[in-house]
C-alpha cells in the first residue's frame, strides 16, 4: 500500500474529524432516528455526523493530494505536566484539600516551562498565590473548597 | 424621546454603586488581561464566570463586558509599547504605534489610542440604543424557521475569520453542534452521548469547553513557544497631551474606523479584528498623510483604534438583539446569561429593559473610566507588560482550576476541562480555529430544537426555511458569504491577515 502524507495538517484533521463522526454514529446507534416531522433524539446527530465524516473525508484527500507545512515539534512534556498537574488536582482537591491540591498544581505545571527552576521569588510568588485563593475562594467568596480534605477527617 | 428615557433608565442603573464597581474591576481587570501576554479575553471572562454567580445578571453582564472592550485598550498599550499585540485585533497598531514610541512620542500614541477609543465607544452605545429596539422587534416576529437559518447564518459567518481551510473550520462547527447534544434530549428524555455518567446528563457546560480549549490549551500552545523576553522600549512615558494639529489630523481618521467597525462588528463572525484591519487598510489608501503610514503616522493609530472599540462594542448588538453571538466572546455571554436564568433574544428588550439599557450605559461609563483611569495608570500598565511568562501562567491554570471546579463542585469537570485541554492543543497544533466550534457548541440545543419545531410544524418539508421570505433571504446571504470566503481574491486576503498572529 502506498500512500504518503503530503500535507499532515489536513490529513491528522480528517482522522480527528473521521474518528469523531465514526464514534458518534457508533454510540447513536441505539437512538430513535424519527422521521424529518418528528425527529427522534437520534436524527439530530447522525446527520450531523455524516457532515462530520464528509469533512473529514475532504480534508485527507487533501492532506494525501496538496503538500502542506508540518505540523512540527509536539510539547509532549509541557503538555503532559499541565494536563497531568490538572487533572491530579482535581483528584485531590476535596480528598487533600485546596492548599495541598494548589502545591502539586503549581509545582506540577511550572515545571513545564523551560525556565523552570528552584528560585525565591516564585517560592514565594506561589505561596502567595495559594494563600490569596485560600482567603478569597474559601473565606471570601464561601466556594464549597475543604482547607482540609477528607484524608485529615474532616 | 423614547431613546433618551430608555438612556437615562440605563444610566440610573449602570450608575447605582455596585454596577459602578464591578464596571471598574471589570475594565481594570480587561486592561490587565490585554497588557499581560498570552492571556486573552475569552479565557478570562470564563475563569471569572463562576464568580459572577452571585451577582445581579446585570451587574454580572457589565463586568463581563468591562473585560472584553478593556481588553482591547490594554492590547494596544502592549501594542505601542513592546510592538507586541496584546489582543489580535491589535496588531495594526503595532505598526505605526511602536514607531511614533521609538521616536518618543509613545505618550501621544497612547492618548491617541485612547482617544479613538472612547470616542468609538460613545458613538456605539449611541448606535446600539438607536438599532437595537428596531432589530429586536423585527425579530420577535420571527418563527423557528427564520430562527434556524439566523442561527445557521451566524455559524457561517463565524468562518470568515477562522484560520485554516474552509472546510475544515466548517467541521469545527459540525463538531461543535455534536458536542452540544451531549446531554438529556428535551423531546424524549433520552440521554444522549453521557456514557452513563450522571454528570453528563444535563450537558457539557460551556465553562469546561471554554476554559479547556482557550486556558490550558493555550497555555500549552504558549508553553510550547518557549520564553522570549519582552523589551520595554520606554520605561517612563511622557508628553501625553496632543497638538491641536495633530488633534485635528486624527478626528477624520477616527470617524472612518467607526464607522467601518461599526459596520463590520454588527455582521455576524466579524469584530475587533477584522475592523481594525480594514480600518487601517482603508486609511493607508485614503489619507493624505499615507506616505507616512508604517513610519510613525498618528492617523495610523487613530483609525484601528477607534475601529476596533467600535468593531468590539458593536458586535453586542446582534447578541443583545437576536441572542446570536458573533464571536467566542458573545458567545460566552449568553452562556453567562442563560447561567443567569435569562433566555437570550429579542425579548431581553422589553422583558428586562433595566438590564439592557444599563450594560448599554455601563459600556460608555466603562470607556470613560478607561480613560481617565489608564492614561494615569500608564505605569502600572508598563510595569506589567513585561511579567515573565514563566511566573504568569501557574495561575492561570489554578484559576482555571479552581473556575472550573466551582461550577458545579464536581472534580469530573475538572477531568472533564483535561480532555478539552488536550483537544485544545490538538486543533493549535492543526490550525484549526476553535472560536467557531464554541459558537456551534452554544447554539447547537437551540438550533436543534428551532430544526425540529420548523420541520414539526411544516410536516417534514425542509422547504419551509426557503419558502418563507425572511428565512430564504437569511439562507441565501449564507451561500453568498461561503462563495466568497471561497473566492481567491478574500481567501489571499484572509491568509495575509492571519500572517501576523
Amino acid at each position: 500500500m502506498s500512500f504518503v502524507i503530503r500535507d499532515q495538517k489536513n490529513f491528522w484533521t480528517g482522522v480527528l474529524y473521521i474518528g469523531f463522526a465514526v464514534a458518534v454514529l457508533l454510540v447513536g446507534r441505539g437512538y430513535n432516528f424519527g422521521s424529518a416531522s418528528r425527529m427522534g433524539p437520534g436524527y439530530f446527530p447522525t446527520v450531523l455526523a455524516g457532515l462530520l465524516f464528509f469533512f473529514g473525508l475532504l480534508a485527507l484527500i487533501r492532506g494525501m493530494r496538496k503538500e502542506g507545512a508540518p505540523i512540527g515539534p509536539i510539547a509532549w512534556k509541557a503538555a503532559a505536566l499541565v494536563l497531568l498537574s490538572m487533572a491530579a488536582f482535581g483528584f485531590l482537591l476535596e480528598r487533600a484539600g485546596l492548599p495541598i491540591s494548589l502545591v502539586v498544581l503549581i509545582v506540577g505545571c511550572a515545571s513545564a516551562s523551560d525556565r523552570f527552576r528552584f528560585e525565591w521569588k516564585a517560592t514565594m510568588l506561589a505561596i502567595g498565590l495559594i494563600l490569596f485563593c485560600v482567603l478569597v475562594f474559601i473565606k471570601g467568596l464561601g466556594l464549597p473548597m475543604p482547607v482540609l480534605g477528607s484524608w485529615f477527617g474532616s | 424621546m423614547e431613546i433618551f428615557a430608555n438612556l437615562w433608565l440605563g444610566l440610573q442603573t449602570a450608575a447605582s454603586f455596585s454596577n459602578l464597581f464591578y464596571c471598574l474591576i471589570g475594565v481594570v481587570l480587561g486592561t490587565a488581561i490585554g497588557v499581560l501576554p498570552g492571556l486573552g479575553p475569552v479565557a478570562t471572562i470564563a475563569m471569572l464566570l463562576p464568580i459572577t454567580f452571585g451577582l445581579q445578571p446585570v451587574t454580572a453582564l457589565i463586568m463581563l463586558s468591562g473585560i472584553f472592550y478593556g481588553a482591547q485598550y490594554g492590547g494596544s498599550t502592549t501594542a505601542i509599547l513592546v510592538n507586541l499585540p496584546g489582543e489580535t485585533s491589535s496588531v495594526v497598531t503595532c505598526i505605526d504605534g511602536y514607531q511614533l514610541a521609538k521616536q518618543g512620542r509613545a505618550g501621544k500614541a497612547l492618548a491617541t489610542a485612547a482617544i479613538s477609543s472612547f470616542f468609538a465607544g460613545t458613538a456605539v452605545t449611541l448606535l446600539i440604543a438607536l438599532f437595537s429596539p428596531p432589530l429586536a422587534g423585527m425579530a420577535l416576529k420571527f418563527g423557528p424557521a427564520e430562527y434556524f437559518s439566523l442561527m445557521m447564518l451566524g455559524l457561517v459567518a463565524s468562518v470568515v475569520l477562522a484560520r485554516g481551510s474552509l472546510p475544515n473550520a466548517l467541521g469545527m462547527i459540525v463538531l461543535g453542534l455534536l458536542l452540544g447534544i451531549v446531554g438529556t434530549d428535551v423531546n424524549s428524555g433520552v440521554a444522549r452521548f453521557s456514557f452513563g455518567a450522571s454528570e453528563l446528563a444535563d450537558g457539557i457546560s460551556f465553562v469546561v469547553v471554554a476554559m479547556g480549549v482557550f486556558g490550558l490549551g493555550e497555555v500549552v500552545g504558549n508553553l510550547e513557544q518557549g520564553s522570549k523576553e519582552r523589551s520595554l522600549l520606554v520605561k517612563k512615558v511622557t508628553g501625553l497631551m496632543l497638538t491641536k494639529e495633530e488633534f485635528k489630523s486624527i478626528i477624520a481618521p477616527m470617524l472612518r474606523g467607526t464607522l467601518l467597525g461599526s459596520i463590520l462588528g454588527i455582521l455576524p463572525g466579524g469584530g475587533s479584528s477584522l475592523s481594525s484591519f480594514s480600518a487601517y487598510a482603508l486609511e493607508k489608501k485614503i489619507s493624505k498623510n499615507s506616505v507616512n503610514f508604517g513610519k510613525g503616522a498618528i492617523e495610523g493609530v487613530a483609525a484601528p483604534e477607534a475601529a476596533n472599540n467600535a468593531g468590539a462594542q458593536a458586535s453586542f448588538i446582534p447578541m443583545l438583539t437576536l441572542g446570536i453571538p458573533s464571536n467566542a466572546v458573545m458567545a460566552l455571554m449568553i452562556g453567562a446569561m442563560m447561567i443567569q436564568g435569562i433566555q437570550p433574544g429579542p425579548q431581553v428588550i422589553t422583558e428586562q429593559p433595566a438590564l439592557f439599557w444599563g450594560l448599554v450605559a455601563s459600556m460608555w461609563i466603562g470607556n470613560l473610566l478607561l480613560v481617565i483611569l489608564n492614561l494615569p495608570l500608564i505605569g502600572l500598565w508598563v510595569k506589567m507588560v513585561s511579567v515573565p511568562y514563566h511566573l504568569l501562567f501557574p495561575a492561570v491554570v489554578v484559576f482555571c482550576g479552581i473556575g472550573v471546579f466551582s461550577v458545579s463542585n464536581s472534580s469530573f469537570d475538572v477531568y472533564l476541562m483535561v480532555v478539552f485541554g488536550l483537544l485544545g492543543y490538538i486543533f493549535r497544533k492543526l490550525d484549526c480555529e476553535p472560536a467557531p466550534m464554541m459558537l456551534s457548541f452554544i447554539l447547537g440545543p437551540m438550533i436543534e430544537e428551532f430544526l425540529r419545531r420548523a420541520l414539526l410544524i411544516a410536516d417534514g418539508d425542509p422547504m419551509v426555511f426557503l419558502t418563507r421570505p425572511i428565512s430564504a433571504s437569511l439562507l441565501g446571504i449564507c451561500a453568498v458569504v461561503i462563495i466568497i470566503v471561497t473566492l481567491p481574491g478574500l481567501r489571499k486576503k484572509r491568509e495575509e491577515v492571519f500572517v501576523e498572529d
